[in-house]
C-alpha cells in the first residue's frame, strides 16, 4: 500500500553501504568496554550461590578483606536495598519490581551473594574463596509445570509490586495472565471436519553473543556516576540503576561503546549493578567482566515454554479457529518474562489472520528456582511459531494436503485484519509473494515431501512461516538530533544502539537521503544518555522502523530550516528555493548559495536553527513476514539431522541496506537452526545449569550450517520510512518448525520438543516402528 | 584460575622426572585442561627443550613424540599414508586448527580421556608408550595396559605405532561437528582379524578382537555403556554397531 | 621470570608472572584486539600466530612465548584490512567481535593452504566461532578477496 506522499528513495536507501565502524572493526581497533576501561580500575568478581533456593543465615567476610588488594568485599547488608527489575523496558515497565542489588533470598543457582573488589583479580578471587557463607536451604521449584499455586513461594516479599496490566500476583508464583478470545471459538471446533490438539515444549537457549557482559564505571567531575557498559538500552540502565541504588537519575550518565553482540541479552542490565554500586560506595573506578560460565549460568536466556496447540479445519483446508494455551518459565525474576509470553500467540496466530474465524489465546508466566530468563532475538515468537506451524503441518498431512497448499489457502493477505494483533490492519504483506519465491528456491514441487538416497539417506523439505512486529506499538519511543555544522557536514545523535547490526549506518543512509548529501557527510553519534536524544533502546525490531522514522522527521524538518535561511540570505519566498543537497538556487533570479556557506552564516548571528530533535512513538508496529523452506539429510541408522540448504524470502518492507538485511537474515537462521538441532540447555536435579560453556552448549560452526539462500519481496509500509519494517529478530523463527518438517516428512514422525537431537529423532522412529 | 608460582624449563628426561615427583608440580602439555582448573601448581614443568615435537618414521614403526602436536600428528603425510588417513579423520573434529597446534598428543594420551579420539585411534593399532621412570633407560608399555593403569609420576616420552601393514579406518559420530563425539570406533584389520577400539561410551576406549563383524560386533555390544548429557547408554550401544559396520565397510573399500 | 618475546616485530623484555596467559599479556601491551570469548578454547577471539602458527592465547603461557615470535592483528594491519574490507563489503563483519581472531587464522590459511576448496576452507576456520553472521557472508568475502589476490599476484 503505498500513499501518494510516499518518501521515494535516494542515492542511499536500498543499497548496500558499507557499515560506517568496518574498518575499526575489521583491524581489531580498541573500541570495546574491556578495551576502553582504565588501566587503574578496581576489578570486581562475583560470590554465586551453589544453591537453587535458599536464606543467607550468616555472612562472613572479615578474612576476604584482609586478602592484601581488596578494596571491599559487599554483601546484602553493605548494599542499597530497593526492589527494582533490571529489565530494560519502557516506563512503566512491565516486568516487576523483584530484585535488590544483593538479597538474602536466594532463589536460583548461581545468583548473586557477594561482590568483591580488588585491584587484581587474582586478589579479588583469592578473596571469594575465603568468603564464608551459611545457608538455610530451602526447597526449591525446578519444574515449572509445578510453579503456580505452588506452597513455595520464591516472591514472598511485601515490597515486591508490578504493573497493573500484567495481572500477576507473587503469592501464586505468577507474573503474568492473559485470556484474549475472537470469536465463539467453542462453537466453531464443533463445526470443524478436522480438530487437532498438539503440545509442544520449548527449552531455554542460550544468546551467545561473543562479547560477554561487561561494564565499568567511574566519578566524573561533578560527582556523578558514569556508567559505560555493553548495552542495548542505556536510557533504561540509567533508570534501572538510579532505581537499584536509591539516587537521583540526574546523578548517572550512561555510555555505550560498541557492543560485541546483543540478541536481546543486553536488553537486561544483567551486570551494571555490580560496578555501579562498587564505584559508587568506593568513588573509584571499576569494571566487570563476566566470565563465558558467568553469562551462561545467569545470563538472561530464552524463555522456556509449553504451548498447547488446538487447531480447527474443513476437509478442503480451510482453517476455522486456533486456540493456543502458553506457559512460561521466567525463572528466579521477572525480567520479560510478563512481556514475551503474548508474542508466542500475538505473532503466530495472524499468520492466518485474515480468515480463520475464532481465536483464543490464554498465557501465564511462572517463577521458578531457575536463572532468570530474558529478551532473546524473537522473544516468545519463536515458541509459540514453532507450536502452531508444527501443528498446521500437521493438519495438512491429516487432510492430505501439500502444507505450501493449506498456507496458500490461509495465510494472510495485504489489506486484511489481524484480530490477533491487536486488530491492527496488514498495510504490507508480501508473505504471498514470499511463499512463491521460496518454493521456486528450495525446488519444493520436486523434493517435496522426500526421497531416499542410494545410501539409504533420506532427503526432503520442510516448511514454515513467520511474522514479528516492529517496535512495541503505544510503548516504545526513538528520537534523533541532527546537527548542521560548519562547512556543512551533519551530526546525527542517536539514542538507539548499533549492536553490531549496522544501524547507526541505515540511519545514515535515511538521513543522507532526505538531505541529499554524502554518506559520508553524516557523523552518527550514540550512545550518551548526557547529549543523545531519548531512545528506548535497540530491541523489539524498533530501530530501522522507529529510529527510522525519527531520522526522517528530523532531517526534513532541519532540511526546511535550511531552505529558511537560504530564502532569507537570497532574499526570496521560501517556496522559490531549489535544493540538491549542496547548493540553494532562487527560482525567482537564479540566484545562489552553497549549504557550506549557509552552514557558516549559521555558525552565528541570529539562526539557532542548527539543530532539530524530531521523534515519537508509534501506534502500530508492522510485522515483517518470512517463509522459510529447508531442505535436510536424514540418516535413518542414527536419527541425525543434516540441515542441507536452507531457502528464505523475507518481506521486512523496503531493504533499507541489502547486505546488511542478507546477513541479519542468515545469522537468524543460523540461531535457529542451532535451537531446532542441538542448543540443549539443561539443569541437574539441584538446579545446576550443566552446559555453562561452549564445551558442552554447542552453537553451530561455519561446518555446522546449511547453505543458506536469501531472497526479498518488499511491501511498502505506509507507516514507516522509507516504506521500510523490520528485520531483526523475524529471522529466527521460522527453522524450528521448518527443520522439525522436514524431519515429519521423512519419517512420519513429528517432533515436538526441542532441540531435535539425533537420539531424539532416532528413539521417536523406533517408537513409531514399534 | 590456576595459579603457577614458578615455570622450570627442563633439559633433561631426568630432570623433568625429578621435578615430577613432587606432588604439587606439574608437566605442561598443550595447557588445554589445565589452564581450566583452579589448582595451585608449584611449578608447571616444561618439556619443550627436549625435543619431543618430532614424528619419527623407521623401518619397524612410528615414534611419536609426547610433545607433537593434534595439528602435526594430523597433517603428517608418512602417517596418513600409511594408516589409511584414519590420523587425519580422527583429528579433523577437534574444536579447530589454533587448538590442535597447541594440544599435544602426549597430553592426550596421558590424560586417558573416554572422549579421547587419537586414544580410539590408536588402540586400534599396534601401539606402545614409552615412559621415562627415573630409570637409566625408558621403558615400553602396551598403549592398552597403560589405559588401564593410574595416572602416576613417569614422563610419557613418546608413542610408538607398529607399521605392521594393518589397513585401519576412522569413525567418530557427534552431535555438532566439533563437538565431543558422541562415540568413536576405530577399526583395523590384520590377517584377517579385526580389531576395534571403541571410545567415548563415554567411558575410555577398549580395543576387542575378533575374526569376522558379527563377531567383533557382538563383542562391542558387551562393552559398557553409560549416558551422560550428549546421549543415552543405549543409544550409544546402537551406535557402536553402526560405527563399527561403516568402519569394516570403509576398510575393504581400501586399497 | 625474565622473558624476552618478540611482539608485532617489536622485543620486549620483562618480568612475568610464570601464570600470566598469552592473551593477556598481548593485550597488556596495547594489542587489544586479542579478545576473550570463552574460557574453554571454543571461539578461536584470542587467535594469534606463534612463530607464524595459529594458537589460541588464552591456552598459552606468556612464559612459553619465550624467545619466540608472536604476532597479532596489530602487527598485521594492511593485510587485515585489505580482507577486512571485503568482509565489510558483504556486511559480515557486523559486531567485529570475533573478527580479529577469525582474521588471524584467515591469513594463517592463506600461509597454509594452496588454493583450498571449500570444505578446506570450512574446516580451517572452524574453530573460528561467530554469532552473528550465519557465515555466509565470510564465505562470499573469502571467495572474493581469494580471487583479487590472484589476479594481485599475475
Amino acid at each position: 500500500m503505498r500513499r501518494p506522499d510516499s518518501l521515494e528513495p535516494g542515492k542511499y536507501v536500498g543499497q548496500s553501504i558499507v557499515k560506517k565502524d568496518a574498518k575499526a572493526l575489521v583491524t581489531g581497533k580498541p573500541v570495546y568496554c574491556d578495551d576502553l576501561a582504565p588501566d587503574d580500575c578496581l576489578i570486581i568478581k562475583i560470590l554465586r550461590s551453589p544453591h537453587a533456593h535458599a536464606m543467607i543465615r550468616s555472612i562472613d567476610t572479615s578474612k576476604a578483606k584482609l586478602v592484601p588488594g581488596v578494596e571491599c568485599v559487599l554483601t546484602y547488608k553493605d548494599v542499597p536495598q530497593h526492589r527494582f527489575t533490571q529489565a530494560g523496558q519502557t516506563y512503566l515497565e512491565a516486568s516487576p519490581y523483584d530484585r535488590y542489588i544483593l538479597d538474602q533470598h536466594i532463589r536460583c543457582v548461581g545468583d548473586e551473594v557477594a561482590i568483591v573488589a580488588a585491584d587484581t583479580e587474582k586478589a579479588a578471587l583469592k578473596a571469594l574463596k575465603l568468603i564464608k557463607v551459611e545457608y538455610d536451604i530451602l526447597p526449591a521449584i525446578l519444574d515449572y509445570r509445578e510453579a503456580l499455586d505452588n506452597e513455595i513461594i520464591i516472591h514472598p516479599e511485601e515490597d515486591w509490586s508490578e504493573s497493573d496490566w500484567s495481572h500477576g500476583d507473587n503469592k501464586r508464583n505468577c507474573i503474568y495472565s492473559e485470556e484474549m478470545a475472537v470469536g465463539d471459538v467453542d462453537e466453531i471446533f464443533k463445526e470443524c471436519d478436522e480438530v487437532i490438539e498438539e503440545s509442544y515444549h520449548t527449552i531455554q537457549n542460550q544468546q551467545s553473543m561473543m562479547e560477554t557482559f561487561q561494564t565499568y564505571c567511574y566519578m566524573d567531575t561533578y560527582g556523578r556516576l558514569v556508567i559505560v557498559s555493553s548495552t542495548q538500552v542505556p536510557f533504561h540502565v540509567r533508570r534501572d540503576m538510579a532505581n537499584a541504588l536509591g539516587i537521583p537519575k540526574s546523578k548517572i550518565r550512561v555510555i555505550k561503546p560498541r557492543i560485541g553482540g546483543g540478541f536481546g541479552a543486553k536488553q537486561t542490565a544483567v551486570c551494571e549493578r555490580f560496578p555501579a554500586v562498587v564505584t559508587w560506595l568506593t568513588g573509584k573506578p571499576s569494571k566487570i567482566i563476566y566470565t563465558r560460565e558467568e553469562t551462561m549460568v545467569i545470563g538472561s536466556a530464552r524463555h522456556e515454554m509449553s504451548v498447547d496447540v488446538k487447531l480447527g479445519a474443513m476437509k478442503d483446508g480451510t482453517i476455522r479457529a486456533i486456540e493456543m494455551n502458553v506457559l512460561s518459565n521466567t525463572g528466579a525474576y521477572g525480567e520479560h518474562g510478563p512481556t514475551t509470553i503474548g508474542l508466542a500467540g500475538h505473532k503466530s496466530i495472524p499468520l492466518y489472520g485474515g480468515k480463520f474465524e475464532a481465536c483464543r489465546f490464554i498465557a501465564h508466566t511462572v517463577y521458578s528456582n531457575q536463572p532468570s530468563a530474558g529478551a532473546f532475538r524473537g522473544y516468545g515468537a519463536p515458541q509459540g511459531i514453532f507450536a502452531l506451524e508444527s501443528t498446521v503441518n500437521l493438519m495438512a498431512a491429516r487432510l492430505g494436503i501439500d502444507p505450501v497448499t493449506i498456507r496458500e489457502k490461509n495465510m494472510l493477505h495485504e489489506g486484511e485484519l489481524m484480530p490477533a494483533y491487536f486488530n491492527e490492519t496488514a498495510n504490507a504483506c508480501a508473505l504471498d509473494q514470499c511463499m512463491e519465491r521460496c518454493k521456486e528456491m528450495i525446488g519444493w514441487d520436486e523434493k517435496y515431501p522426500s526421497k531416499v538416497m542410494p545410501d539409504g539417506h533420506i532427503r526432503s523439505v520442510g516448511v514454515a512461516m513467520a511474522m514479528q512486529g516492529s517496535c512495541i506499538s503505544f510503548v516504545d519511543e526513538a528520537n534523533v538530533t541532527i546537527k548542521i555544522n560548519d562547512d556543512g557536514f551533519y551530526s546525527l545523535l542517536v539514542g538507539s544502539t548499533d549492536m553490531g547490526t549496522g544501524s547507526d549506518t541505515i540511519l545514515a543512509q535515511m538521513a543522507a537521503d532526505i538531505l541529499e548529501c554524502d554518506v559520508d557527510d553524516i557523523v552518527t553519534f550514540g550512545v550518551d544518555t548526557d547529549t543523545s536524544p531519548y531512545d528506548s533502546g535497540s530491541y523489539a525490531s524498533s530501530t530501522t522502523y522507529l529510529t527510522g522514522n525519527a531520522v526522517v522527521k528530523a532531517c526534513q524538518k532541519l532540511r526546511s530550516n535550511l531552505i529558511d535561511r537560504a530564502a532569507k540570505d537570497l532574499e526570496c519566498a521560501k517556496e522559490e528555493i531549489e535544493f540538491d543537497g549542496k547548493t540553494f538556487t532562487s527560482v525567482k533570479d537564479g540566484k545562489e548559495i552553497t549549504l557550506k556557506d549557509i552552514a557558516n552564516n549559521m555558525q552565528g548571528g541570529l539562526s539557532g536553527w542548527q539543530s532539530v530533535t524530531e521523534g515519537g512513538g508509534s501506534p502500530v508496529s508492522p510485522p515483517p513476514y518470512m517463509v522459510g523452506m529447508v531442505e535436510i539429510d536424514l540418516d535413518p541408522m542414527t536419527g541425525k539431522v543434516i540441515p542441507l540448504n536452507y531457502a528464505t524470502c523475507v518481506d521486512c518492507g523496503t531493504v533499507v541496506n541489502p547486505n546488511l538485511a542478507t546477513v541479519q537474515t542468515e545469522g537468524g537462521i543460523m540461531q535457529g537452526v542451532g535451537m531446532a538441532l542441538y542448543e540443549n540447555q539443561s539443569y541437574n536435579e539441584k538446579g545446576n545449569n550443566r552446559l555453562r560453556n561452549f564445551m558442552q552448549y554447542k552453537i553451530p560452526t561455519r561446518l555446522d550450517i546449511p547453505e543458506i539462500s536469501v531472497d526479498f519481496r518488499a511491501s511498502y509500509e505506509p507507516t514507516g520510512p522509507f516504506g521500510a519494517k523490520s528485520i531483526g529478530e523475524i529471522v529466527i523463527n521460522t527453522p524450528p518448525p521448518a527443520i522439525a518438517d522436514a524431519i515429519f516428512n521423512a519419517t512420519g514422525v513429528m517432533l515436538h520438543e526441542l532441540p531435535m537431537t539425533p537420539e531424539r529423532v532416532w528413539r521417536a522412529m523406533q517408537e513409531k516402528k514399534d | 584460575m590456576i595459579t603457577i608460582r614458578e615455570y622450570l624449563k627442563v633439559k633433561t628426561l631426568q630432570e623433568a622426572w625429578t621435578a615430577n615427583q613432587k606432588r604439587s608440580n606439574r608437566v605442561l602439555g598443550g595447557m588445554g585442561w589445565m589452564k581450566m582448573s583452579s589448582a595451585n601448581v608449584a611449578s608447571v614443568i616444561d618439556l619443550t627443550d627436549l625435543h619431543l615435537d618430532k614424528i619419527e618414521e623407521t623401518e619397524e614403526e612410528f615414534i611419536i613424540g609426547a610433545m607433537v602436536s593434534l595439528r602435526q600428528f594430523e597433517t603428517h603425510e608418512g602417517l596418513n599414508q600409511y594408516f589409511c588417513n584414519a590420523p587425519k579423520e580422527s583429528m579433523r573434529h577437534i574444536v579447530g586448527i589454533q587448538f590442535r597446534n597447541c594440544a599435544t598428543m602426549g597430553g592426550s594420551v596421558w590424560l586417558r580421556p573416554g572422549f579421547s579420539d587419537p586414544l580410539t585411534l590408536l588402540l586400534s593399532l599396534d601401539s606402545q608408550v614409552e615412559l621415562w621412570v627415573g630409570k637409566e633407560e625408558s621403558i615400553f608399555l602396551p598403549l592398552a595396559d597403560f589405559c588401564k593403569q593410574k595416572r602416576d609420576n613417569s614422563i610419557l616420552v613418546a608413542i610408538h605405532v607398529k607399521k605392521d601393514a594393518r589397513k585401519v579406518a576412522y569413525q567418530s559420530f557427534r552431535n555438532t561437528e566439533t563437538d565431543f563425539p558422541v562415540l568413536t570406533a576405530s577399526v583395523s584389520k590384520k590377517d584377517g582379524i579385526y580389531r576395534a577400539a571403541v571410545g567415548a561410551r563415554p567411558a575410555l576406549a577398549l580395543a576387542i578382537e575378533a575374526d569376522n563383524v558379527e563377531e567383533l560386533i557382538k563383542k562391542a555390544q558387551e562393552l559398557n555403556y553409560s549416558s551422560n548429557i550428549r546421549a543415552s547408554a543405549d543409544y550409544r550401544k546402537m551406535l557402536a554397531d553402526v560405527l563399527i559396520r561403516r568402519a569394516v565397510k570403509e576398510l575393504e573399500e581400501e586399497k | 621470570m625474565e622473558v624476552k618475546i618478540k611482539l608485532n616485530g617489536k622485543m620486549i623484555m620483562e618480568s612475568i608472572e610464570p601464570d600470566l596467559l598469552l592473551l593477556d599479556f598481548c593485550r597488556a601491551h596495547h594489542c587489544k584486539s586479542v579478545k576473550r570469548g570463552c574460557e574453554t578454547s571454543n571461539c578461536g577471539l584470542c587467535t594469534v600466530w606463534f612463530d607464524g602458527k595459529p594458537i589460541l592465547s588464552c591456552n598459552t603461557l606468556a612464559a612459553r612465548a619465550n624467545g619466540h615470535e608472536i604476532t597479532t592483528l596489530e602487527g598485521l594491519q594492511e593485510e587485515a584490512e585489505e580482507f577486512g574490507m571485503f568482509l565489510a563489503r558483504e556486511g559480515g563483519e557486523q559486531c567485529g567481535f570475533c573478527n580479529p581472531g577469525f582474521i588471524m587464522n584467515l591469513l594463517a590459511m592463506a600461509r597454509e593452504l594452496n588454493d583450498p576448496s571449500d570444505d578446506e576452507i570450512k574446516e580451517y576456520l572452524a574453530g573460528n566461532l561467530c554469532r552473528c553472521t550465519g557465515f555466509s557472508s565470510h564465505m562470499r568475502a573469502i571467495h572474493k578477496w581469494m580471487e583479487y589476490r590472484k589476479e594481485k599476484q599475475s
